[in-house]
């Protein structure tokens, strides 16, 4: 039985460092279910949110190899109850006239934003765990939807603690 | 190793080194003491002097247009030598044999494009290996990068995954930073291969040259202090099994541990199983030393590990050529796994107790713990086990048939030469039947003797290998056990030996055809040949006849065909020290290499011969 992981992997801010970690997962033939990279508050370090579909054993080899690439400082996995885990979608809905106002409450009940409308069509913003937002997907389904983006989710732990807290540490002692 | 301060002042002793050089050279500092203040070069001597600092003497390599500029200060290099091979294959696998010859960093250094992709085998076979290797390549300007310019190609991307790190340097400025932390990646931790692609652009620019350098590696971090918990839990089991059995793999060469080893082998009087990357590491004539595990091991060898109650690996990883149906691979063994390698652990086999650390640590602090525990507790009765083991050992020892064909049996040449040779010299093996044999009937007594392609088999490793080790051991004589497949993939390199002076010795085990595969065939595929005769034997046209191309080489060729003349042959190869001598052993073609465990099958189901397994139940 496989089950979904969510990995927060800190890594050095360099190119070619998505494609070491990317092409990882493709080695081992691991499966990547969504990836987010982006910066964090320490400009030499970026921030690689990646969830797997993985069984328990295959997961320790992912953070074990993960951790042998050069570049990688960090690996943490993140549970969900003791995490934020957020997702950004952006979906194109069918809303003529008649419908409008049922896609606004849709919208309204979900905290859901507009953030785009022509005569037949609204464009809504939202963010959320992936459960929320695939019940807002069900509930839009109805009316039709024409197109969806969704960002690879990106997860920050409960707490006090950053995950740069010691590498950061580290990165001082050794330079 | 080349993290530390800044550089200090200047003292007289680098300015009087420097003065001493012609003059028309101001940037050709040697200063004595390894330390060199900010100079500016250019991007292509920054590459020189980086090497130079990193302390290396020998590198492999061709010029092309994208690396000629490090070729024109290479020329005035005093401190390195630069041999030219005949194919960047060559190059790798010798910067490879030299590194697995001399425990230190094998270089070799290439074009763009294809001198790149020509890397890729080696720095593969290196990688799977663990194989402390730098290759230097050049790459098109930065400018041009991504424009599918002459002889362009993504050296960094098709490197990635064979290399244990890679880099691509555009910014002069970074020349002699990257070059330190590639030779120090290569070297620590599990060693590997590291590559350093640097734009030609990059090695004209104008730049500045200091050392040592401050390295920048936050997420490199080798654990090489073992975890005392588990040391103590390794030797409280060690000291309690009743069917012990140490699982010798080629992390103990690296480590450089076979001393070690010894004194942990004699303390816990348990049976030993070198791998085949661990052929040497501990003698072979040692009482404990069973000989090799795994598919053409000895029966002893795998049947102590399936037998076991406890595996004590010591950097080795479970392969699949060893381990066989890996669920039923030692069903009783409780597994105790040392290695450097975390990502090793528990990779294919569960392990009970893990160890990360360099295994030098870890044996040096499990002795004392196993002698505590058997000071305590006396020390474990291993001798039914030893009474099953040489039951098997008086059983199935290894061994060979004189082939019915009244050719040359193959075993025998190998026998002669390690003993008309002795265990002083290095063997170097291709991948196959010679491979097998070699390992087999070559008496090991020392580490470093033994250099072969273990992990991705690489036909053709031999005789650039080869050279590589013995310009890296001059004084030791250094045999090329080749086949007659493997010999004709990489064979240009004689050139290379003939014209540097490096006196190799080759001797081919010509069975005229693909050996390995062809025994495949005979078993598995009703004696189907399909592609692998070579003509090159007994009987056939001999194209090529490797005597002439000896010759042609520069080289002495010699063959042999008969048993009468072997011994005489490798005498004459041995007295020959100032020339390469191929010798054309042709050998019979239905030689088999035995003990064998079939692919995929359980090592339970192993055949002493064709069709004779051992009854273990009766034994049980």
């Amino acid at each position: 039985m496989t089950s979904r992981h969510t990995l927060s992997v800190l890594v050095e801010n360099k190119p070619g460092v998505l494609t070491r970690v990317a092409g990882l997962f493709a080695r081992r033939s691991f499966n990547i279910h969504s990836l987010a990279v982006g910066p964090t508050e320490h400009d030499e370090f970026s921030r690689i949110t990646v969830v797997v579909d993985v069984e328990d054993l295959p997961l320790e080899q992912v953070t074990k190899q993960l951790n042998k690439l050069i570049n990688v400082i960090k690996i943490v996995e993140l549970e969900d109850a003791s995490s934020v885990q957020r997702e950004l979608l952006l979906v194109k809905v069918r809303a003529e006239a008649a419908q409008r106002t049922h896609v606004l409450e849709v919208v309204d009940l979900f905290r859901a934003h507009v953030v785009d409308v022509v005569p037949d069509t609204v464009t809504v913003e939202a963010t959320g765990s992936p459960g929320k937002l695939n019940a807002l997907l069900a509930a839009l389904e109805p009316y039709g939807i024409r197109e969806i983006v969704q960002s690879g989710t990106v997860a920050i732990a409960r707490g006090p603690r950053s995950i740069t807290d010691r590498a950061v540490e580290r990165v001082t002692r050794t330079a | 190793m080349v993290q530390g301060p800044h550089p200090a002042p200047p003292r007289s002793a680098t300015t009087a080194a420097a003065s001493t050089r012609p003059s028309g050279e101001p940037t050709r500092l040697v200063p004595l003491d390894g330390v060199v203040e900010p100079v500016q070069v250019t991007g292509a001597q920054s590459i020189v002097r980086s090497l130079e600092e990193a302390g290396v003497e020998v590198v492999f390599g061709i010029p092309g247009g994208a690396i000629l500029p490090t070729y024109d200060p290479l020329m005035d290099s005093t401190r390195l030598r630069h041999i030219l091979v005949r194919h960047e294959q060559g190059g790798g696998h010798a910067a490879s044999g030299y590194a697995h010859a001399t425990g230190r960093v094998g270089v070799c250094m290439a074009t763009s494009g294809p001198g790149a992709t020509n890397l890729v085998t080696p720095l593969a076979d290196a990688n799977m290996d663990s194989i402390p290797m730098v290759a230097i390549t050049g790459q098109v300007a930065a400018s041009m990068i991504g424009t599918d310019a002459f002889q362009e190609a993504d050296t960094l991307g098709i490197t990635l995954p064979v290399t244990k790190h890679n880099y691509l340097v555009t910014n002069a400025d970074d020349i002699p930073r990257v070059i330190a932390e590639a030779f120090h990646i290569a070297a620590s931790g599990r060693p590997g291969p590291v590559l350093v692609d640097i734009a030609k652009s990059a090695m004209q620019a104008t730049t500045t040259f200091s050392w040592p350098q401050v390295l920048d590696l936050p997420g490199y971090h080798p654990v090489t202090k073992p975890h005392a918990k588990q040391i103590r839990e390794a030797a409280r089991l060690l000291a309690t099994a009743r069917r012990p059995v140490l699982y010798v793999g080629g992390g103990i060469i690296r480590a450089g541990a076979s001393a070690e080893l010894r004194r942990l082998v004699d303390e816990s009087g348990a049976p030993v199983v070198t791998t085949l990357m661990a052929r040497g590491a501990l003698p072979d004539s040692h009482p404990q030393h069973l000989g090799m595990p795994g598919m053409h091991g000895t029966v002893p060898a795998v049947a102590a590990l399936q037998k076991a109650d406890l595996i004590v690996a010591l950097g080795a990883r479970f392969d699949d050529r060893v381990t066989g149906k890996l669920s039923s691979f030692a069903p009783n063994a409780t597994v105790v796994h040392a290695d450097i390698d975390p990502a090793e652990i528990g990779k294919n086999r569960v392990v009970d107790v893990p160890i990360v650390g360099d295994l030098r640590e870890v044996i040096a602090d499990l002795l004392p713990e196993l002698a505590r525990e058997h000071a305590q507790h006396g020390k474990p009765d291993v001798e039914a086990w030893w009474r099953q083991i040489n039951e098997w050992r008086e059983t199935f020892p290894l061994g060979f048939d004189e082939p019915e064909d009244g050719h040359l049996a193959p075993q025998h040449v190998i026998s002669r030469i390690s003993e008309l040779t002795g265990p002083e010299a290095i063997y170097v093996a291709g991948v196959g039947q010679h491979q097998m044999w070699a390992s087999q009937f070559i008496q090991f007594e020392r580490p470093n003797s033994w250099l072969n392609s273990g992990g991705l088999g690489t036909m053709g490793f031999s005789v650039p290998a080869a050279m590589g080790a013995k310009v890296g051991a001059p004084d030791r004589t250094v045999w090329s056990i080749d086949g007659d497949g493997c010999f004709q993939m990489t064979n240009q390199e004689l050139a290379t030996c003939a014209i540097n002076d490096i006196p190799i010795k080759v001797a081919i085990i010509n069975n005229s055809s693909l050996g390995m595969v062809r025994q495949w065939q005979t078993l598995f595929y009703e004696s189907r040949y399909s592609h692998t005769d070579l003509n090159t034997g007994h009987g056939t046209v001999r194209i090529p006849d490797f005597v002439k191309m000896a010759d042609a080489y520069g080289c002495v060729g010699l063959r042999c065909e008969t048993k009468a003349d072997v011994d005489a042959t490798i005498k004459r190869a041995l007295e020959i020290d100032d020339q390469p001598v191929v010798v054309d052993f042709t050998v019979s073609r239905d030689a088999m290499v035995w003990p064998m465990v079939a692919a995929g099958v359980s090592n339970d189901d192993i055949q002493y011969a064709r069709g004779i397994s051992p009854a273990w139940d009766r034994e049980e």
